[in-house]
């Protein structure tokens, strides 16, 4: 499903962020990636829904090598691919509702097709009565579900979160654990870069750790294995 | 594209209008300004260039006759005349017309010209009118060249100059007319330039969820037009009333007949479309190219 190749990658600013990365995730697999701030964890991420480009090396999703389609197809893979951001990236003049709804506007849904869907997810992220609010009037917990509910709304077979618990507070933390778990169990590949040695060792789930650049430990149902 | 998609970037263009809010405010002011000189400057110009264009339709050849040719010589001069490249119309005047109308030029003096009734010295004239006014002097020429023409009248040396004063007053008047059009497409773009600049972080969310750049442009472009339009509304409010001011009271107490501003209907419709064509076609400009810009991400 997601296959990294002697995955190298050098900023233009001369900064290493990865220094040949090997890796295999199936359909279905709930991933932590792990590692101190600075690892590369953030760099991993990005090459997979090509925000960032590597230096050297190939990255496959879904058989495809995302580094070699062309510019003009971008857009389609992500839209196979639901990105949950760190900072939420939620247009901020834009309802929750029509926040979510844009992602199947771009893949031209009928309408009643995307009240249902919205409604649906809005309902599972638990923000159906805050519909009709502006990001700016929600919380960070908020914001992040609504964040979440639009990488999942067009139910993509692979969900990447960016640290989507960095900024909140624990009990918040776990409700949006508990969406990940869902999604991931109607079979949704889900990766997760995370600070959170709570997360890690409760939800127990594969964890890959990314140190210098490199993968420094890859296990099924492992620890977050480092102090807070 | 479907066309429930189009439907969808036209609300949001509508939408974005009333979402971004001051910054609408900014881009249709700076429209709305640059339109009310340019309307301005556009009536002016149309107007000045019509004045010119009446005077120059005013210029017309005189071909005497010569007093020894008889009628039917004189009919056969006038088709010979008709057959000249360039010649639009050939209007005969008899002599008795033509003292008629020099005692009618001389107001109270003319009574003195009346004894002349009984043994008239004047000669026939044929007026002879060019389709293009610019033509009047090779035209005159060819006439004067015709058997049974005595001598041909028409401002010589006068008339050249005063077109070449009506050339050089329009090619000014087209340089100033690009000019301004050019500040203004610059003005306005800048505006809409920076209204969109705060919104490039928008921009690439939007692709960042998977949105093509066509689907990013089109509602930029719908609001771009649509502020282009509200941009116009006001210059041409003023212009349509200004003008109308003008064309009742100032041409009544000018009576140069070559003074005659151009009638309120249809110049006014025509000059109101102009400017809101010129609207919109800078808004959507301003617009999509500025998004071009942040659209790689």
């Amino acid at each position: 499903m997601i296959l990294m190749k002697d995955v190298y990658k050098t900023y233009a600013n001369g900064v290493t962020a990865l220094n040949g990365i090997n890796v295999d995730i199936k359909q279905g697999e709930f991933v932590y990636i792990v590692g101190p701030s600075g690892a590369g964890k953030s760099t991993f991420i990005r090459l997979m829904y090509r925000e960032v480009r590597p230096t050297k090396g190939s990255i496959y999703i879904n058989d495809v090598n995302v580094n070699e389609i062309k510019e003009k197809r971008v857009p389609l893979l992500r839209r196979d691919i639901g990105v949950v951001f760190q900072d939420f990236k939620l247009l901020p003049k834009l309802t929750v509702y029509e926040n979510i709804a844009f992602a199947l506007e771009v893949i031209e849904q009928p309408p009643s097709l995307i009240r249902k869907r919205v409604m649906d997810v809005l309902e599972l992220v638990g923000l159906k009565n805050k519909a009709r609010f502006i990001p700016d009037e929600l919380s960070g917990g908020e914001q992040q579900r609504v964040s979440i509910a639009r990488a999942i709304v067009n139910h993509p077979k692979i969900v990447i979160a960016d640290e989507p618990t960095g900024n909140l507070d624990p009990d918040t933390s776990w409700g949006i654990m508990k969406i990940l778990e869902e999604i991931n169990d109607r079979g949704t590949t889900v990766i997760m870069a995370t600070h959170s040695k709570e997360i890690v060792n409760t939800f127990k789930n594969r964890v890959i750790a990314i140190e210098d650049g490199l993968i420094a430990r890859d296990e099924h149902r492992g620890d977050y294995g480092y102090e807070n | 594209m479907k066309i429930r998609t189009l439907m969808r970037h036209i609300r949001e263009g509508f939408k974005n209008i009333g979402r971004n809010g001051w910054m609408t405010i900014a881009s249709v002011g700076a429209v709305t300004t640059t339109l009310i000189l340019v309307g301005a400057f556009l009536a002016l110009m149309m107007n000045l260039n019509q004045m010119a264009d009446n005077i120059e339709d005013d210029v017309e050849i005189n071909a005497l006759i010569d007093l020894t040719i008889n009628q039917q010589e004189i009919q056969q001069l006038g088709n010979e005349i008709k057959q000249i490249d360039g010649v639009d119309s050939v209007v005969f005047s008899s002599k008795d017309d033509e003292l008629n109308k020099l005692i009618d030029s001389m107001g109270e003096n003319g009574q003195t010209w009346q004894m002349f009734e009984q043994d008239n010295p004047l000669n026939h004239v044929y007026i002879v009118r060019t389709a293009d006014p610019q033509d009047t002097a090779p035209v005159a020429k060819k006439i004067s060249e015709l058997k049974g023409v005595q001598e041909v009248n028409y401002g010589q040396g006068v008339v050249e100059k005063l077109f070449e004063f009506n050339k050089y007053a329009r090619s000014i008047g087209l340089v100033l007319i690009v000019g301004l059009l050019f500040t203004a497409i610059f003005l306005i773009s800048n505006t809409i330039k920076i209204t969109i600049m705060a919104r490039s972080k928008e921009i690439g969310i939007m692709k960042l969820v998977g949105a093509t750049n066509g689907f990013i442009r089109w509602p930029f472009f719908i609001e771009g037009m649509l502020l282009g339009i509200l941009g116009s509304i006001i210059p041409i409010a003023i212009v349509l009333s200004g003008y109308y001011y003008l064309a009742n009271t100032v041409s009544q107490r000018i009576h140069y007949s070559f003074v005659e501003i151009l009638p309120y209907n249809p110049f006014a419709i025509q000059l109101s479309l102009i400017i809101l064509a010129i609207g919109a076609v800078i808004g959507v400009w301003g617009s999509v190219m500025s998004v071009r810009k942040f659209l790689k991400v």
